[in-house]
């Protein structure tokens, strides 16, 4: 065997992964050295967590080979993973919360454990304390994993990583919901294990945190390898560069209306620790953009005012008047849309037909007395079918089977056929392809010069930029920073998204 | 159920997607080799006026049937429904029986009383948010008991005599009223979830509870309506069966609701929700009325019969497990 | 708090027993006399023996409602070989009785594991075939008090230090589950896979394996329950014996605080539920009280748990749905 520094721990060469009919990860190379911390920098949807997964056996690379050392290694399945010496630390922790830190600590990770093996709970716990110890952790052994902390069950996972002896340590946003303090906890921990000689990969959106602790960032983008770098010969405006990526085209331009009266004004709104003192105003023709990471409250935004998961603070105008919103029934109501952030989730049907889709919010307008009327509903279906160019076989064609971008437009159209005031979109082309973001963007397009108002949440910096008549930026649940579109760029937004405060102002 | 195993996987998946689509076809045959083996069992099965009579013995399984086919498509379910019509029964001759109440007082009420049974279910389910499994358990061992505790072990009788015997009554001299009455509620129900607002409702709380909310739908009233129309069943359903048997007994339609989730589920609905007609919850009602019917004209006790049921119902859930698989 | 609250649960439940006992002995003081008492301590070990293999069944997040049916099997079957072998050994019968349930509830594990039948859907169809086949099997006809060995009969009866065998063999079965759920490896799983069943997948953990060998356990003890049947009520009748049994066990695991989306339970809250139904179903006969309160008791105990345990996580802001359970 050579110097370890020369071979790498892990190697992956040519892995490619697609869900359905979405291609997540390219033709993807990435290695990992002995001791080091392994950056996977992105914008959502780059595939940095896909291809965590894959190492770690939760998903299969249809291509494409991951080698230890210089062996190739299948890893199709977690145990497997473990058997190789490589843990996964998920986002949310896969803790057990019935059973006490020790007993998460051990379950499923000893190898040597058989059907019938006795516990000695003394020993156990022995260990299980040997283990936090050796992470600094303070935390009782026999305390039930229910009502820890996040970062407390973080540690959990960290200790059953340790008690398989892992080499490899992949860590998907690990410190998305730490405080600051947990976040420097973690990060000796992390600096610890690598002095041992752990190799780790780390995904963060927070820039400052990665080069804080990285030894090596890696950069993704749709699901290409864009290139690896040295911390110490990198910076971070050059990283945001290589994230953001292609020139802004043409094709993300808004076109100019005038703004006319308000539509949506929202005072100091807040829901309990979700999110605090949010203003917010779209005005008629306007289209303003909402930027942010994921799990800065964009979306818990978007679910207040649209009466999901209801404010608890703070005041909402619309239309010139107060209003509370306590179902999703009373938005509608009031001529507001949301098009939800997770399309499968939240806004489709998928066995019912397209017809059936776009009906399923204004089942009331459209049938008045109750009775369905397949044809008026199918007519009003193929309106949409035409206009937003949907491809399918017909109205009455299921939209499980379409591809993501279609259906996004039939979540789109069942929305439009409410005749809202207000359009909120979470996401709209996130998982699309190139050509279906473009007719959502001509629409988005069309839609403002009827006059109509939109709420635009992206994490797509290109899209945000390119669309938005105005932009402001959440981070943490508070307002970070308001830009208009002359002033913002790709810089400044994720500076004051990520809490950079310098690059803020 | 394919007939001929084909050897190809192909038309495996082939017959398997087209069944996924259409498992009211599998019910069909099921009931044509129910029917078939009916008639081989015993020569009277195929007499016709007994045919038509012997439907009364599972009208009142059939009616709880209807309602539970909302239940099941909106993704819950109601074990209760049993135990639910016989307390609607045991109240409904406490009431007459008892304390003298006119008859024609006491169906309204009967009716109101099963609603009520269904309200309550529903609103354990919709407010506190428990799973409707759990819910409906407890209240089929409550129903049952409060039962027993106003009658005890006695058949009560002495309800009017026009109330009597209602599936003696026939139309045209061979179609007995419950028959007709069940009918009627069949194309009730199925106009009311294939042709309404509220039916679409149904079907979209099963496929994604998330995305009907999200679409401004009123999932919990809806959910809360199917319940009480679940009890409305109990409440038919109990009257029917004292007319039927001519007393109010705690131990009606004891372990009944095993055949009626085994029709709704052996008619297609997918038992976790958002698919299902009620044509072929109605063609699995006649397979289970034949099967038990023929069985019992060859002499087979009732509890014997049970292991046909029982086995249908997971027979029925497998082969709809199966099927989704090609989908 | 949450450990607090539940393990007022449990001293709850112990004090609303004794409450019981109290009032039932003021209003009839035979009540606390060494028969009756000596009455529950006959009962409760039915119940514990099958309460224990339910409790591990609910705890994976399943349930077996065909436990009374396959109480009803093995007891006619075992009957039945009385009759046609009058001296066969008591162990051997024991024997049968055990391999019998574990097959029936194999069988169980069977539908759920592997075929992925919802376990609530699956075993409602059990417990009408395993009944069906009591009644095929025995042709509707009743084992009687004179097929049952003497022998069999003593073991509720003849108690050595005054404690009858069952109960000997009961508190024997309740510590077998304590150490296995305790100590063993396997039964550390169980408790895993109802808690969050995800996670015990993605952790390598044999979800199926383990859901399998849960329902088999169940049945077996369910099976040396119908022996115990047969031995406490001296007959074995298909249309009767333990009809309606799998309510009273269901009711003693949730009153006794097993978590019915699985993931937490106890065998000492476990017992505690069984003392409580134990008490209910004596104290009901001793004051004269009809027998036919006992089922509307146990529906509205399975309610009020249900609810009580649901509200207090809600409180914790522990977030677990049961739809998956269905």
């Amino acid at each position: 065997m050579k110097a370890p520094q020369r071979v790498p721990l892990l190697t992956a060469r040519g892995i490619t992964k697609a869900f359905g009919p979405v291609t997540v990860l390219r033709d993807v190379g990435f290695d990992l050295r002995r001791g080091e911390v392994h950056s996977l920098m992105g914008e959502n949807g780059a595939g940095k967590s896909t291809l965590l997964k894959i190492l770690g056996g939760i998903h299969r690379a249809d291509e494409g080979e991951i080698l230890l050392g210089e062996t190739p290694v299948a890893i199709p399945d977690p145990r497997a993973a473990q058997r190789h010496g490589i843990a996964l630390i998920h986002q949310e922790p896969l803790t057990f919360p019935d059973l006490d830190v020790a007993e998460n600590i051990f379950l499923g990770h000893d190898r040597n454990a058989s059907f019938f093996s006795l516990i000695n709970w003394r020993r156990r716990y022995a260990e299980a304390r040997a283990l936090l110890d050796s992470l600094g952790v303070k935390l009782d052994p026999r305390a039930k994993v229910f009502g820890l902390s996040i970062a407390d069950q973080q540690m959990v996972e960290m200790a059953g990583a340790l008690s398989q002896k892992a080499e490899v340590l992949l860590m998907d946003e690990p410190t998305a919901s730490l405080t600051p303090d947990e976040v420097r906890q973690l990060f000796a921990i992390v600096r610890r294990l690598r002095d041992q000689g752990t190799a780790i990969v780390f995904i963060s959106h927070r820039l400052e945190e990665v080069f804080e602790i990285s030894d090596r960032i890696t950069v993704l983008r749709d699901g290409r390898h864009v290139a690896t770098r040295e911390r110490s010969e990198t910076r971070v405006d050059e990283v945001i560069r290589l994230m953001v990526g292609r020139p802004l085209s043409s094709f993300y331009e808004k076109s100019a209306v005038k703004p006319g009266k308000p539509l949506l004004e929202v005072r100091q709104l807040a829901r309990r620790d979700r999110f605090q003192g949010i203003d917010l105003e779209v005005r008629a023709g306007e289209i303003v953009g909402m930027a942010g990471l994921v799990g800065a409250g964009r979306t818990d935004v978007a679910r207040a005012l649209f009466g999901i998961a209801p404010a608890t603070g703070g005041e909402i105008v619309v239309e010139g008047r107060a209003v509370t919103i306590r179902s999703p029934a009373d938005a509608i109501r009031l001529g507001i849309a949301l098009v939800p952030e997770d399309r499968q989730q939240h806004g489709l049907l998928p066995p019912f037909s397209i017809a059936q889709n776009i009906s399923a919010a204004s089942l009331g307008q459209l049938f008045p007395n109750s009775w369905i009327q397949p044809k008026r509903e199918t007519a009003a279906a193929e309106t949409f079918r035409t206009q937003l160019k949907i491809v399918s076989r017909d109205a009455r064609q299921e939209t499980r089977e379409l591809s993501g971008g279609n259906q996004q437009k039939v979540v789109l159209a069942k929305w439009l056929q409410t005749d809202p005031t207000l359009l909120i979109l979470d996401e709209p082309t996130r998982g699309i392809d190139i050509g279906a973001k473009q007719e959502v963007h001509h629409l988005m397009n069309e839609l403002s010069k009827q006059g109509k108002g939109i709420l635009l949440i992206s994490s797509d910096l290109p899209e945000i930029l390119g669309m938005s008549d105005r932009i402001i930026v959440l981070c943490e649940g508070r307002v970070t920073g308001r830009f208009s579109r002359a002033e913002a760029t790709p810089e400044i937004i994720m500076a004051a998204a990520t809490g950079h405060k310098e690059a803020a102002r | 159920m394919t007939t001929k195993t084909p050897d190809s996987p192909v038309s495996v998946r082939h017959a398997g997607r087209l069944l996924a689509r259409y498992p009211e076809a599998v019910t069909f045959l099921i009931l044509i080799l129910a029917f078939v083996i009916s008639a081989n069992l015993s020569p009277y099965f195929l007499d016709l006026p007994y045919l038509f009579d012997s439907t009364s013995l599972y009208m009142e399984i059939g009616i709880l049937a209807l309602a539970m086919t909302l239940v099941i498509i909106t993704g819950n379910i109601d074990l209760s429904v049993a135990s639910g019509l016989a307390l609607v029964a045991a109240i409904a001759a406490i009431l007459h029986v008892n304390l003298g109440v006119p008859m024609i007082l006491v169906i309204p009420a009967a009716l109101l009383t099963g609603c009520l049974l269904g309200l309550f279910n529903g609103l354990l389910v919709t407010r506190l948010k428990l799973p409707s499994l759990t819910v409906t358990l407890g209240t089929l061992a409550l129903y049952r008991g409060i039962a027993q505790i106003l009658m005890g072990d006695h058949s009560v009788s002495g309800f009017p005599s026009w109330f009597l015997g209602m599936d003696a009554i026939t139309v045209g001299g061979i179609i007995p009223l419950p028959l007709i009455l069940f009918g009627i509620l069949a194309v009730a129900v199925g106009l009311l979830l294939h042709k309404t607002v509220f039916g679409r409702h149904v079907f979209a709380i099963g496929t994604n509870e998330a995305a009907a909310r999200y679409s401004g739908m009123p999932v919990d009233r809806v959910k809360l309506i199917v319940f009480i129309l679940s009890g409305l069943a109990m409440g038919i359903g109990g009257l029917l069966m004292i007319s039927r048997l001519g007393v109010a007994r705690y131990d009606f339609a004891m372990g009944n609701e095993l055949a009626v989730i085994t029709a709704v589920v052996l008619g297609g609905v997918h038992i976790f929700g958002g698919r299902g007609r009620i044509i072929g919850v109605v063609l699995a009602l006649f397979v289970i009325g034949f099967l038990r019917e023929g069985m019992g004209v060859a002499d087979i006790s009732p509890q014997s019969q049970l292991v046909v049921i029982g086995g249908l119902l997971l027979f029925s859930v497998a082969l709809g497990n199966w099927m989704r698989k090609f989908q | 708090m949450a450990e607090k609250l539940l393990r007022f649960r449990e001293l709850g439940i112990v004090a609303f027993t004794l409450v019981l006992i109290g009032v039932a002995a003021l209003v009839e003081p035979r009540f606390i006399e060494w028969e009756n008492l000596r009455n529950i301590l006959r009962y409760i070990p039915l119940i514990v023996v099958v309460a224990m293999g339910q409790m591990m069944v609910i705890v994976s997040r399943n349930i077996d409602l065909s436990v009374g049916s396959t109480l009803g099997f093995s007891a006619i079957v075992v009957g039945n070989l009385f009759i046609q072998y009058p001296d066969l050994p008591l162990w051997a019968a024991a024997l049968v009785a055990t391999l019998i349930g574990a097959g029936l509830g194999a069988f169980n594990g069977l539908l759920v594991a592997w075929l992925n039948i919802p376990a609530i859907i699956a075993t409602l169809g059990t417990l009408s075939i395993y009944r069906g086949l009591v009644f095929l099997i025995s042709g509707g006809r009743q084992v009687d008090p004179n097929h049952i060995p003497t022998g069999l009969i003593q073991l509720s009866q003849t108690s050595p230090f005054g404690i009858p065998w069952l109960v000997i063999f009961a508190a024997g079965v309740a510590l077998a589950t304590f150490l296995f759920l305790r100590f063993v490896q396997t039964g550390r799983e169980i408790y895993a896979i109802g808690s969050n069943p995800g996670a015990a997948a993605l952790r390598g953990i044999a979800v199926r394996k383990n859901t399998f060998l849960v329902f088999t356990v169940c049945g077996a003890l369910a099976g040396i329950a119908g022996l115990m049947f047969a031995s406490r009520f001296g007959y074995v009748n298909p249309s009767d014996t333990g009809v309606g049994f799998e309510l009273v066990v269901i009711s003693a695991v949730i009153i006794g605080g097993t978590n019915v989306f699985g993931g937490s339970g106890t065998v000492a809250g476990t017992l505690t539920g069984c003392l409580l139904l134990g008490v209910i179903y004596v104290g009901l006969a001793v004051l004269g009280i009809s027998a036919f309160w006992q089922l509307a008791i146990y529906g509205l105990a399975i309610l009020l748990a249900v609810t009580f345990d649901t509200l207090i996580q809600r409180r914790l802001g522990k977030t677990k749905d049961g739809s998956d359970m269905l």
